[in-house]
């Protein structure tokens, strides 16, 4: 069996279609082979990684939400694909406007989809265009928010005696920005 | 006449569905028309919480995902963490870790046999399987102090080094282990009640599990001959030889066999991990890479930079480079995979933890429609969840 090479990968994808603007994630520590793609070619382009008999890619094994504030398109959803006959992986993103966050669904191409995307719409609330039951997975059913959104809060239940604190407050709903993490030091 | 369907509404708290699951069962007569699942009882936000984080504060989270591997669950993370540092645990730590390993698989797949068969009818088996996971934990105590929240794997290597008898006790238990296997089968495999309720039950085919994204021994008891282990080898396992038992019916009697194959398998891997602990000898267990490991407690008692060293990483945690990463390891569940999103902070910017029982929770559905309502008992049994590890 010959591996399967990322390059071989990204080669096969432009062929079959060349109208799509693939871009290679670069940078220091990216360890995987991640390839961006425009949403609407998604279904598209995951029917023929599936299907096609040289990538073979028969299982998604997750999908993952990033949240990127304040950076502008703010979100990310990360596919995760896996080739059992040639023992390759494959990292597929696709961005996400703040505005009207959406993608379409790839439950038709793997029926996994399902509960993974559920649980990414749990998070973040991006919805999945063409879902067949897109609600809520782990959260309750009347959870107001997006918890792993970077503007929502860890969570802050009023704590005993806080009303001994003057000043301790809880923190504003309509908290937009994000503060940045306290960095101390960088590593060199 | 009219015919109607009845929803009886099972869990989430019922001794059968293995922890806080709910399943809302649509019934016509005996017959299940549909069954979804419902989750969520357990879920504690540790992908929200890890972003608060440092790396390795993250690790005895792990531990409370897949409670019943927790050893399992803290080498995904460190390899995740190792892979997106681009650093290697010594030798003897990756052996260590895979004899750990094979030892957690060895007790989740008693945990899994004895309830297993305790709700299908085998009362006895339960109390078989839990006698040798009881020692199994007493080794787990031995080296790191604690029966299941182990926390003992570290970024890098161990926590702590082994105990000096612990290669004799383990190889001791090993010894006993298969005449017990042989014992579980002897109840088991040719016994008339667990063939009537294990063989052409909770039947999945080979497609189907593609499709639903299905990992682990329920994946090869529908004969795709796939382990990471061999396929994907981590952590030290292509030093390693071992066979991968694969089903063919997909049945739940397939997956039992499958199982039980892995639990040899188990024993051969800890002895050929006893074995090489034994060559190495007496060494560094973890690397002595100052930036992302503690130094020993002795240099920090004697060197300054030591000190220094010690204080930068309990107080802010070590800085890998920006960049992202996902490492999946072959889990007693199936796949557990981490995958990180690094800013460059001490912090991950993202942790998403991909869970074999969440994904192959889904195949219960498709499993049980049109089966006999006693057959939803025992195709949760055979799917082998932890709903720590579903709800995270």
């Amino acid at each position: 069996m010959i591996p399967l090479t990322p390059e071989r990968i990204e080669e096969r994808l432009r062929e079959r279609f060349p109208g799509v603007a693939f871009h290679r994630q670069t940078g220091e520590a990216v360890r995987d082979h991640t390839l961006h793609l425009p949403a609407e070619r998604l279904v598209e382009v995951c029917t023929f990684l599936r299907d096609d008999p040289e990538l073979d890619f028969a299982m998604l094994s997750w999908i993952a939400g990033v949240d990127w504030l304040p950076r502008v398109p703010r979100f990310e959803v990360v596919y995760g694909l896996l080739s059992l006959s040639r023992r390759a992986r494959l990292t597929l993103k696709v961005a996400v406007g703040e505005e009207q966050p959406r993608v379409p669904t790839v439950t038709g191409v793997w029926s996994t989809a399902d509960f993974l995307e559920r649980e990414t719409y749990d998070f973040y609330g991006i919805e999945f265009a063409g879902h067949p039951n897109l609600t809520r997975i782990l959260l309750p059913e009347g959870w107001v928010g997006w918890p792993l959104r970077k503007d929502s809060p860890l969570g802050y239940e009023e704590v005993a005696f806080t009303h001994n604190t003057p000043g301790r407050t809880k923190p504003d709903p309509g908290l937009k920005k994000l503060a940045p993490k306290k960095v101390r030091y960088r590593a060199q | 006449m009219r015919s109607e369907t009845l929803t009886l509404n099972i869990g989430p708290q019922h001794p059968a569905t293995h922890g806080v699951l709910r399943v809302p069962v649509e019934l016509a007569g005996e017959t299940i028309v549909r069954a979804q699942p419902v989750v969520g009882y357990l879920h504690t936000g540790m992908e929200k919480q890890a972003e608060y984080k440092t790396y390795t504060q993250s690790i005895p989270q792990t531990d409370r995902m897949d409670y019943l591997a927790p050893l399992s669950n803290n080498l995904a993370f460190c390899l995740a963490v190792e892979k997106l540092l681009d650093i290697q645990a010594p030798p003897r730590a990756v052996h260590a870790r895979v004899m750990l390993t094979e030892m957690t698989r060895l007790a989740s797949h008693l945990v899994w046999i004895g309830t297993h068969a305790m709700d299908v009818g085998a009362m006895s088996m339960f109390f078989y399987a839990f006698r040798e996971r009881e020692k199994i934990l007493a080794l787990y105590d031995h080296v790191c102090g604690a029966r299941m929240t182990a926390s003992y794997f570290r970024v890098g290597g161990l926590a702590m080094d082994l105990p000096a008898d612990f290669l004799d006790r383990l190889s001791a238990f090993l010894d006993t282990m298969p005449g017990y296997l042989a014992q579980y089968e002897g109840l088991l495999t040719g016994n008339a009640i667990w063939l009537a309720r294990t063989k052409g039950v909770a039947l999945l085919s080979r497609e189907q599990a593609l499709a639903l994204g299905v990992t682990g021994p329920t994946l090869r008891g529908s004969g795709v001959d796939w382990d990471l282990r061999r396929d994907m080898p981590y952590g030290g396992y292509e030093d390693y030889e071992f066979d991968v038992p694969v089903g063919t019916h997909g049945d739940a009697f397939d997956r039992y066999l499958v199982r039980l194959e892995e639990m040899r398998q188990a024993i051969r891997l800890c002895r050929q991990a006893i074995a090489k602990l034994r060559e190495i000898g007496p060494g560094d267990y973890r690397l002595r890479d100052y930036k992302y490991v503690l130094p020993p407690k002795e240099q920090v008692r004697t060197s300054m930079e030591a000190l220094i060293h010690h204080f930068k990483i309990v107080a802010h945690g070590f800085f890998p480079p920006r960049g992202e990463c996902y490492l999946g390891i072959e889990n007693p569940k199936g796949e557990l995979g981490f995958y990180f999103v690094s800013d460059g902070s001490p912090k991950p910017w993202r942790m998403k933890v991909r869970s074999p029982s969440f994904t192959n929770l889904q195949a219960l559905d498709p499993m049980v429609r049109g089966r006999l309502i006693a057959d939803l008992i025992t195709t949760i049994g055979t799917l082998d969840i932890v709903l720590g590890e579903v709800d995270r």
